[in-house]
């Protein structure tokens, strides 16, 4: 259980995040929606422990453990993923070599013994095989002069690969095309399980067609507004995000519709 | 001492005891070559070529060696590493064989985008044109001369198998046996910087080599200097590559004798038509010593010339490394890497003169910089008014890994051809905080993130060696240089 109380963030002393609330149950699957400059990713960087981040106040709570204590790799190695909305590429450095460190690095952690080259071969084999990604990205750089959907992919190849117990999914679905989005919404569906909670963070009504949540938050101006079943997001597939201020009742409503804070 | 009037004292005394010394046209080049020394003395940064490394500081320096060396074990040591660099590479080839991967075409490749007009697989692989050695090589294959204290040692040295027509040996002994073929490669006293006129003045002996027309030299002629137990040594390497001749030739400076040494080192290389040098350059001293080397290639029509730099030793490193294209379609490949910490400081000043038309050269160096280290790139081209379709690359990137550490790349352009391609940029950075970031949520801790990240910026230089027992040997001595609990080896 996630349990986010009162989350205040700011980069180089601006306010992002102004109080957010959110609690995420085992094996649920939250969407948040929001529009642009809303506060989405900063959530999804601050949960995963960037440091350019800083966090002014509230409070974390993830299993009883004060997740912003620990700093980012011990966040994944306990089982927290953040699938990245744009995902770095890192020359020099192949797909298997960080792959196979980052495997390992969550098995140790675990107690499990860290895989050889051929069980993980054959592990990242059958992996690939499911989202759809030729054995060739293996050995390139990482991300390096991958298109778009293939750098999605590879992030959804990781989740599976590092099996996490809180999976955040930072708009993983822009920018691709409606066949890339129905790999990586079958990766993720996949993924579901009792154990595993997921955050899936997204501008568009479109990929919860795919990924069913059990609640949908709207978040506005660094806080969650409005939260809801999936009817929520038709609501604001329909009336966009302006309705949301309207809706409100007046406390910033005379924001123009979509308008950034 | 290393003061002027200690070097002149010194050529007063020895200098009709040295090697060749009954040489009337070495004994001129010694004595102008001590005379200019004198005269322009230890170069400052007043000095054009020096103004990011003085050696003023040497006119007070002394040398001595604190703590002698065996060669013995340092010649087995660097064989041990070869031989396991060589099995490695050997096992990645067999592992990888049938796959799409082939690091050294794919790197280079990506990056000549921009419409290259004429095929030049040679150059960017640098690999000779001949069939490449079978992947199961015997232990320490290829040709290794030792030199201890600047002098051959035949006994620690071991020359295999040589087609007809290849001359490998020791400079004091060709100047015995053939002072005329000596003499057209030697240089003078004019050459290069203040430092390389003192190597004139004072080198004895170093590699031989002769190459006849289409003579191929398929293992790597390994040319090992160790100091044993002198304060200085000066090493002039000559290689004269007949037409089509083709040959790889690599230089170790492994750490030595510990204490303030000196070591200058000259090696010229005379490519004629055709012909394919290769030449990898790893320095290692140990920390204390002072490196001052000189590498000077001249380029006939279609010779081919690839250049290595590792230098990751030295509390003070210098190469000087300049290539004329002299004939049409002439090829170079400068590639370079330097590593230094602590307080140590690392320069390359390169020169590529394009003298001729349609001459390719392609320059990449990298830093990475530690501790309060200073690395120093100038790369200087020169494309004269008749090289036309001249096409020029350079680039040089560091990385400085401390706050303290300090990069200066500086690119020189003169061209006076109007039908040229030239293209230059320097960078100096730190690691991503991006992907540093990436690695660490992942589950990598930061230290191991570090290190991943310099070792890949590093091994793209590596990646371009296209002979595979010698890129794995280059990224074992570039291992060996960054701090790594973590298994890098397996970045490879």
């Amino acid at each position: 259980m996630l349990k986010i109380n009162n989350l205040h963030a700011s980069v180089d002393g601006k306010a992002i995040l102004k109080g957010l609330d959110l609690e995420v149950g085992d094996g649920e699957v939250h969407a948040i929606m929001g529009p642009n400059g809303s506060g989405k990713s900063t959530l999804a960087q601050v949960l995963a422990g960037r440091d350019s981040f800083t966090v002014t106040d509230g409070n974390v709570d993830w299993d009883g453990t004060d997740l912003l204590a620990l700093p980012a790799e011990e966040r994944a190695r306990a089982g927290l993923f953040l699938a990245f909305q744009y995902p770095v590429e890192i020359p020099g450095v192949s797909n298997a070599y960080f792959l196979k460190a980052a495997v390992n690095a969550i098995r140790r952690h675990r107690g499990l013994p860290e895989f050889d080259a051929m069980d993980f071969l054959a592990r990242v084999k059958a992996e690939m095989k499911a989202v759809g990604m030729k054995e060739e990205f293996l050995y390139r750089s990482v991300n390096e002069g991958f298109s778009g959907g293939e750098k999605k992919r590879n992030e959804i190849l990781q989740m599976a690969l590092l099996e996490p117990k809180l999976a955040v999914l930072d708009e993983t679905d822009s920018g691709l095309d409606i066949d890339a989005l129905k790999i990586v919404a079958d990766g993720v569906n996949r993924l579901r399980s009792p154990e595993r909670s997921m955050i899936v963070i997204t501008h568009y009504q479109r990929l919860l067609d795919y990924i069913v949540p059990d609640q949908v938050h709207v978040l506005s101006q660094g806080r969650i507004v409005r939260s809801g079943g999936r009817e929520l997001a038709l609501e604001l597939e329909e009336h966009g995000y302006g309705w949301i201020d309207t809706a409100k009742g007046g406390e910033r409503a005379s924001g123009a519709p979509g308008a950034r804070p | 001492m290393s003061a002027v009037d200690f070097w002149l004292g010194r050529h007063r005394e020895i200098a009709a005891g040295l090697a060749g010394a009954k040489l009337p046209w070495l004994a001129r080049v010694r004595d102008e070559a001590i005379g200019r020394f004198a005269d322009e003395g230890w170069p400052t940064t007043r000095r054009e070529n020096w103004r990011h490394t003085s050696l003023a500081f040497m006119e007070q320096q002394a040398l001595s060696v604190r703590e002698t060396v065996q060669p013995e074990r340092i010649l087995a040591a660097l064989r041990a590493r070869f031989d396991a660099a060589t099995q490695t590479s050997a096992h990645l080839a067999s592992a990888t064989s049938g796959g799409s991967r082939e690091p050294t075409e794919t790197g280079t490749e990506s990056r000549r985008s921009g419409g290259s007009r004429e095929p030049q697989p040679s150059l960017l692989t640098d690999a000779p044109a001949s069939p490449r050695p079978a992947t199961q090589q015997t232990a320490s294959a290829g040709h290794w001369l030792v030199f201890v204290d600047g002098h051959f040692a035949p006994a620690l040295s071991a020359i295999g198998g040589l087609p007809g027509g290849a001359q490998i040996g020791s400079l004091a002994d060709a100047l015995k046996q053939t002072p005329e073929a000596v003499e057209a490669a030697f240089g003078d006293a004019n050459d290069g910087e203040p430092p390389e006129a003192l190597n004139a003045a004072f080198a004895t002996d170093g590699a031989w080599i002769r190459l006849s027309r289409g003579v191929a030299v398929e293992q790597p002629i390994h040319l090992v200097f160790v100091g044993a137990a002198a304060t200085d040594r000066h090493l002039r390497n000559l290689i004269v590559a007949e037409a089509g001749a083709q040959a790889t030739i690599v230089e170790h400076y492994p750490a030595s004798a510990a204490g303030t040494t000196l070591t200058t080192a000259a090696t010229r290389i005379l490519a004629a038509q055709d012909s394919h040098i290769v030449h990898l350059k790893l320095q290692e001293e140990a920390p204390e010593a002072i490196h001052l080397a000189t590498i000077d290639a001249v380029q006939a029509r279609g010779a081919v010339f690839a250049s290595h730099s590792l230098s990751f030793g030295a509390r003070l490193a210098r190469n000087d490394i300049r290539t004329r294209l002299d004939g049409e379609g002439a090829e170079a490949l400068l590639n370079g890497l330097y590593h230094a910490d602590g307080r140590r400081h690392v320069d390359h000043h390169t020169r590529i003169d394009h003298a001729a038309p349609q001459g390719t050269s392609r320059e990449f160096y990298r830093g990475l910089l530690d501790g309060s280290a200073r690395g120093v790139f100038t790369g200087r081209i020169l494309v004269a008014q008749d090289a036309q379709r001249t096409d020029a690359m350079q680039r040089c990137d560091n990385l400085l890994l401390s706050r303290l550490a300090e990069a200066d790349a500086r690119p020189e352009l003169e061209i006076y051809a109007d039908d040229v391609k030239c293209a230059h940029g320097a960078t100096v950075g730190q690691i991503d905080d991006d992907a540093l970031f990436y690695l660490r949520s992942r589950g990598l801790d930061a230290t191991h993130a570090r290190q991943v990240l310099t070792y890949a910026f590093a091994a793209e230089v590596l990646d371009r060696i296209a002979h595979a027992p010698l890129r794995a040997l280059g990224r074992a001595a570039l291992l060996e240089r960054l701090p790594a609990e973590a298994r890098l080896e397996e970045l490879s």
